[in-house]
């Protein structure tokens, strides 16, 4: 049997590599085990001339289309949203657009402002200096002062407007709206031994140049350095508990397929809003018959994934294409609750700065703005390098029938069930939709835009997993506790997304890696009684 | 194992024919059409994992067609493109978004568009940084931070 280990961590992506590197200095034994590799950036699409065609294949955000060995399979039928991730060391921030706004301190506290959903049992200023810590780890790029978000101190400036970015400026000041240069994970200057950006433009699908950050190359090599183990090929299937009720450690198949047992004093999970509750329910057992740390029923329940709405078109003069990265600017103009509107809670707006060549051909195609025959060529030409699009990415409120289940049928290479979604997009978060799109097509026209097209919701959106294992002070209505402990395993603790208690309307990555690092820094203060 | 499968000639053939409706060649833009014997050879080598899809949107078509699309006359063959176009699903989506990446691909393409031949990486692009000032009527719109409780 394997020697114990102090903390097993279970997942290296945004939040494992953050609670990882916290928790190193506590000089504990602490290994980390992840289903996926190690990437190699020379293989990254943006090095091939064939670079665009990867993101329909090997390259592709949806889990299902990749198929990599080390990607697990998600039964989404019954989803109009359908859910995207990445499998490595790094995780989904290997294949994110690294747009990094953070919750705002009004999130917090959506009951309390307007009757719906809950608060959560921690608050905007109790994660101020992990936001920040996190800010400097990662790398943020921005522009300091916006009036309508948190303040955040960037350490590197704000990205080019650009072509896209003047444009979208000049139409949003017609109309009188808000906007701002984009907080990033792009380095826009040498940071930290990484490169700054050199607009290879396809950054969602990984950067070539490592100016984009993901976890493999900030935060993971400080927290090896420091004597953390990532051991990585190695996919857990469930979480072992004693005679105590209290987890002992995990059963997961190595790089070989060989089934091992780690044991462990502590167990963090960080796999994500879907991850992370499959896991949990596969832990089933006779003590925790519903899966593990479920005495609420509420793991998997309460799925958000941010519907986005969002709607392009073209205009006369060039924009920046595929010549930069994806976003630029965003807006917050719609965020905060406003009941006129008809639709409680808000949205915040990302503008998109183009797309390339064949992303142009293939989706104008189907959208039928492409025709075939002698007057492609004509239309093509008109498409190509002129579109501006407009993403709202809505605030999702907690729902139990959105929900993670373990499926009947499917399984992943190891025989483990896979995921299923069941989720409908509610009629608030449809009514917020449709006044997005109004509002983006007023953006849009002003700009000077025709051939309007939208995606609402788009298909393969469910980027942001959040959720499916709450926090909250209440057992009953919760899964882990203020400080991320679950509330009926009291060495068993969720750091990522799926603890989210309501989604806000930005991307959630900045917020989910600053609650991995409060919760990090909770459970080093309270290491001498941590499991009481 | 959909890597496995092979294109037969007759569906290289109606292939070619429809990446031909698809984009026919222009003098008007100095461009080959999809049809061009260096672009439908990318196609075919870089199948991979859509070899059945693709297979089966040839097989779907040459039904609508009741044979070779390629032998049909032409009123014939676009009434069997709009069917297809129409029908034809995720198997003919796929088809299309084939002949569409490797198309616009292609060197003499890339050029009559005024697009480098080269992969983004490791020279990247210049971005201009752009007027700033055009914040200044938002810094001076101002503006608050809902309050939380």
């Amino acid at each position: 049997m394997k020697d114990p280990v102090d903390v097993l961590i279970i997942g290296a992506g945004a939040s494992g590599a953050a609670v990882a590197w916290s928790l190193a200095e506590t000089k504990m034994h602490i290994l980390c085990l992840e289903q996926g590799g190690w990437m190699n950036p020379a293989e990254y699409p943006s090095t091939g001339r064939d670079w665009e065609a990867k993101f329909y294949g090997e390259w592709s955000s949806s889990p299902n289309v990749r198929g990599r060995p080390e990607d697990y399979p998600v039964n989404d039928d019954n989803s109009p949203i359908k859910v995207v991730n990445y499998n490595a060391v790094g995780g989904s921030t290997v294949m994110y657009t690294a747009h990094w706004p953070r919750l705002h301190p009004s999130d917090f506290k959506v009951k309390t402002l307007d009757g719906v959903a809950d608060d959560w049992p921690v608050d905007y200023d109790a994660l101020t200096p992990f936001f920040e810590e996190n800010d400097r780890m990662m790398g943020a790029s921005g522009l300091s002062g916006d009036p309508l978000s948190p303040l955040t101190h960037p350490p590197m400036p704000q990205q080019p407007l650009g072509l896209s970015g003047a444009i979208i400026g000049k139409a949003m000041n017609e109309l009188g709206w808000h906007w701002w240069p984009s907080d990033t994970t792009v380095a826009t200057m040498d940071y930290e031994g990484r490169a700054r950006c050199i607009n290879l433009g396809h950054c969602t699908p990984a950067c070539a140049q490592g100016a984009k950050s993901s976890t493999d190359i900030t935060y993971w090599p400080h927290a090896i350095r420091a004597g953390v183990e990532l051991r990585t090929h190695c996919r857990v299937r469930e979480i072992t508990t004693d005679e105590n009720g209290m987890a002992s450690g995990v059963v997961y198949y190595d790089k070989d397929g060989v089934e091992q047992f780690q044991p462990a004093h502590v167990v963090i999970i960080a796999c994500n809003g879907v991850g992370t509750p499959r896991l949990l329910l596969n832990s089933a057992s006779s003590r925790f018959p519903n899966g593990l740390a479920n005495s609420s029923g509420l793991v998997g329940k309460n799925l958000m994934f941010h519907p986005y709405a969002q709607i392009y078109g073209y205009v006369k003069e060039p924009t920046d294409s595929n010549r930069a990265p994806p976003t630029c600017l965003w807006s917050k103009q719609w965020y905060d609750t406003d009941l006129s509107r008809g639709f409680v809670r808000g949205y915040g707006v990302q503008f998109v700065r183009g797309a390339g060549p064949v992303f142009e051909a293939v989706v104008s195609e189907q959208k039928g703005i492409l025709p075939w025959g002698e007057d492609h060529h004509r239309i093509f030409r008109k498409l190509n390098g002129h579109r501006l699009g407009f993403s709202a990415i809505c605030e999702d409120l907690p729902e139990e029938h959105n929900q993670v289940t373990l499926d009947p049928v499917l399984k992943d290479s190891h025989g483990i069930p896979a995921p299923k979604i069941d989720y409908t997009i509610s009629e608030n978060s449809r009514k917020m939709m449709e006044h997005a799109l109004a509002r983006g097509r007023e953006t849009l026209e002003t700009a000077g835009a025709t051939d309007i097209c939208i995606n609402s919701p788009i298909p393969w959106g469910g980027w942001h997993l959040l959720g499916t294992a709450r926090m909250g002070t209440d057992p009953e209505r919760s899964v882990v506790n203020e400080w991320g402990r679950t509330h009926d395993v009291k060495n068993l603790f969720i750091v990522d997304g799926s603890i989210f208690v309501t989604s806000g309307g930005v991307n959630p990555t900045s917020t989910i890696q600053a609650l991995a690092l409060y919760i990090a820094d909770q459970m080093k203060q309270r290491l001498a009684n941590l499991f009481d | 194992m959909a890597e496995e499968l092979t294109l037969t000639p007759r569906q290289r053939q109606d292939l070619r024919t429809i990446a031909a409706m698809i984009i026919p060649a222009s003098d008007e833009y100095g461009v080959p059409g999809a049809d061009d014997d260096a672009i439908q050879a990318d196609i075919l080598a870089t199948l991979g994992r859509d070899t059945r899809p693709v297979v089966a949107a040839l097989d779907h078509l040459a039904q609508l067609a009741g044979g070779s699309l390629a032998e049909l006359d032409a009123e014939r063959r676009d009434a069997v493109a709009l069917a297809f176009r129409k029908h034809g699903g995720v198997p003919a989506a796929t088809l299309v978004r084939v002949v569409l990446q490797c198309y616009y691909r292609d060197d003499r393409v890339l050029r009559s568009l005024g697009l480098e031949l080269r992969a983004p990486f490791p020279k990247g692009h210049v971005l201009p940084d752009g007027d700033w000032s055009l914040l200044d009527p938002v810094k001076a719109r101002g503006g608050s931070l809902r309050r939380a409780p």
